[in-house]
């Protein structure tokens, strides 16, 4: 088995829309996701989770907030899980909440 | 215990959301509310996000005031809006300089913004039906589908609805603070009875959800004794909302059949109604029994009161007669004056009640026709039955129908 890191990303989200119920079923649509991916004992690691608030340094010593400033989609956190290969990796992508929210998962390979 | 899990992070919305959304705009401006909600919106969907994938922190709330701070501070000040136009229109605090510009989350500041939110969102500069959409939202944390449910509007109507009001928030420049002393009374009348309408609109509301509506009184309720819980809000009136209220809560359970229809009071099992907060509402009646000011709340829960009592006395129903004349007298209404006629009904006799019955303009109600139905059943079979067909086809939901029909053929 190799391993693969799955990292979401989400699309900027309407917060008029958010209410306890929706929170609710997104919190448990994430521990559905991983839940199903741990009980087939592929979760290598949940992760370290990231601030959405950061800086950015870009060449010349220009320092700017972000580091979702300047794209669409911010880079929410991420998780490793065990795949026989990227085929596999990906089904196991599927149904990441952030799909839902219009986002999406990238996977990558971890070098041994 | 998975069920659970999920269950707090709703119950933590409803809880947390309006005491973070009120301290943010607490510290840096009614102005800038929309960026609060955003910013306690944005929170929550981390915590959606990383307690599914983690597992609960020991202490959420910790957690979520937290990453609250974070994102407050890092929004205003990457925006500017922080050095520009906040920092300027802080109050000077030389002693304790640097501090005042971080949210701070104690109980107290907590409880204050709250209470000064409510003074805010109650305010007649905007609509009333606006401070009720503002209410669940920024003080009960209720979501937009969620309000248009209640008040079975569209989505759409409400956000606009809520986004003038927000509107009008900032060019009528209302500020998040205690009315000055001699202004507590006025503002308090107002901040009442948006509770109390709040309240009806979950106890009369003609949505069908259950749940949703009994969380509209709860929120009610909660607003209620948050103003008992400060000194200078806790008048005798404050109290008597409370109280009746808490009488009205407790046939929650016991009017809602299997089908979700009413269960009409007297045939409602008394067991179910709730003895605790029967109890709470005679504590606060008693509370309220003090001052000179005989407010409609006090009377509304006399008369609620005596509903907590199920046999028929003369004593009861002569007290209620009265306090129905004294509710009239302070403002008329013709929903009261009906409800009286029914008073006099089982106080003095049907004759003296029809006598006043006919003197009540209200054709255009069931409600009216039900009550004459009422009247007329022992006197006169024809006119009773004339009566419940109009109230028949003046009744507005199936439910309402299905009751009328039941008693024309009990006739």
């Amino acid at each position: 088995m190799k391993e693969f890191v799955l990292l979401f990303r989400q699309p900027s989200y309407d917060y008029s829309e958010v209410s306890p119920k929706e929170m609710q079923a997104l919190a448990q649509k994430w521990k559905d996701w991983v839940g199903n991916i741990s009980s087939q004992g592929k979760l290598a690691d949940n992760g370290i989770r990231l601030s959405l608030e950061g800086k950015v340094l870009k060449p010349g010593g220009v320092i700017t907030d972000g580091p979702f400033v300047e794209i669409k989609e911010r880079l929410g956190s991420f998780i490793v899980i065990k795949a026989d290969n990227i085929e596999e990796a990906t089904t196991l992508a599927h149904g990441c909440p952030a799909l839902d929210a219009g986002g999406s998962v990238e996977i990558r390979p971890v070098f041994g | 215990m998975e069920m659970k899990e999920e269950n707090v992070l709703k119950d933590l919305f409803q809880r947390e959301f309006s005491k973070m959304v009120a301290v943010i705009s607490k510290l840096y401006g009614l102005q800038h509310i929309e960026i609060a909600e955003d910013i306690v919106s944005e929170t929550f969907l981390v915590a959606a996000e990383t307690w599914g994938v983690k597992g609960m922190p020991e202490n959420p709330t910790a957690w979520l005031y937290v990453v609250a701070k974070q994102k407050t501070l890092y929004h205003f000040r990457r925006n500017k809006i922080f050095d520009e136009k906040v920092v300027p229109a802080l109050p000077r605090d030389p002693e304790n300089h640097g501090n005042t510009t971080i949210p701070d989350f104690s109980e107290g500041n907590i409880r204050d913004s709250q209470l000064q939110m409510l003074f805010a969102v109650c305010n007649p500069a905007i609509t009333s039906e606006a401070q009720m959409g503002l209410a669940l939202r920024i003080l009960c944390g209720f979501g937009i589908d969620e309000i248009a449910e209640a008040f079975l509007s569209k989505k759409d109507t409400i956000n606009k609805r809520l986004f003038r009001a927000k509107d009008k928030l900032r060019t009528a420049n209302i500020k998040m603070e205690f009315p000055p002393e001699h202004e507590i009374i006025p503002r308090l009348d107002n901040v009442l009875h948006i509770i109390y309408l709040l309240f009806n609109e979950g106890y009369y509301s003609r949505t069908q959800n259950h749940i949703l509506r009994k969380d509209l009184c709860l929120e009610a309720m909660r607003l209620g004794i948050m103003l008992s819980e400060y000194e200078k809000t806790n008048l005798p009136k404050t109290n008597a909302l409370i109280a009746l209220m808490c009488f009205h809560a407790s046939r929650f359970d016991a009017r809602q059949s299997e089908g979700n229809n009413f269960i009409l009071y007297k045939h409602q099992n008394p067991e179910l109604w709730d003895k605790t907060l029967i109890k709470q509402g005679m504590r606060f009646l008693e509370l309220s029994a003090r001052g000179e000011e005989i407010s409609s709340y006090h009377l509304e829960a006399k008369i609620a009161c005596w509903h907590c009592y199920r046999e028929d006395t003369a004593e009861k129903w002569e007290d209620i007669l009265q306090l129905y004349d004294s509710l009239l007298k302070l403002n008329y209404s013709p929903v009261v004056a009906l409800n009286r006629i029914y008073a006099l009904y089982k106080a003095e006799g049907e004759r003296a009640a029809l006598e006043e019955a006919e003197g009540l303009n209200m054709e255009g109600s069931h409600f009216y026709y039900v009550l004459l139905g009422e009247l007329y059943k022992n006197m006169n079979r024809e006119k009773a039955r004339a009566s419940l067909k109009k109230a028949y086809a003046l009744a507005g939901t199936p439910p309402e129908k299905e009751e009328i029909q039941k008693q024309i053929n009990g006739l």
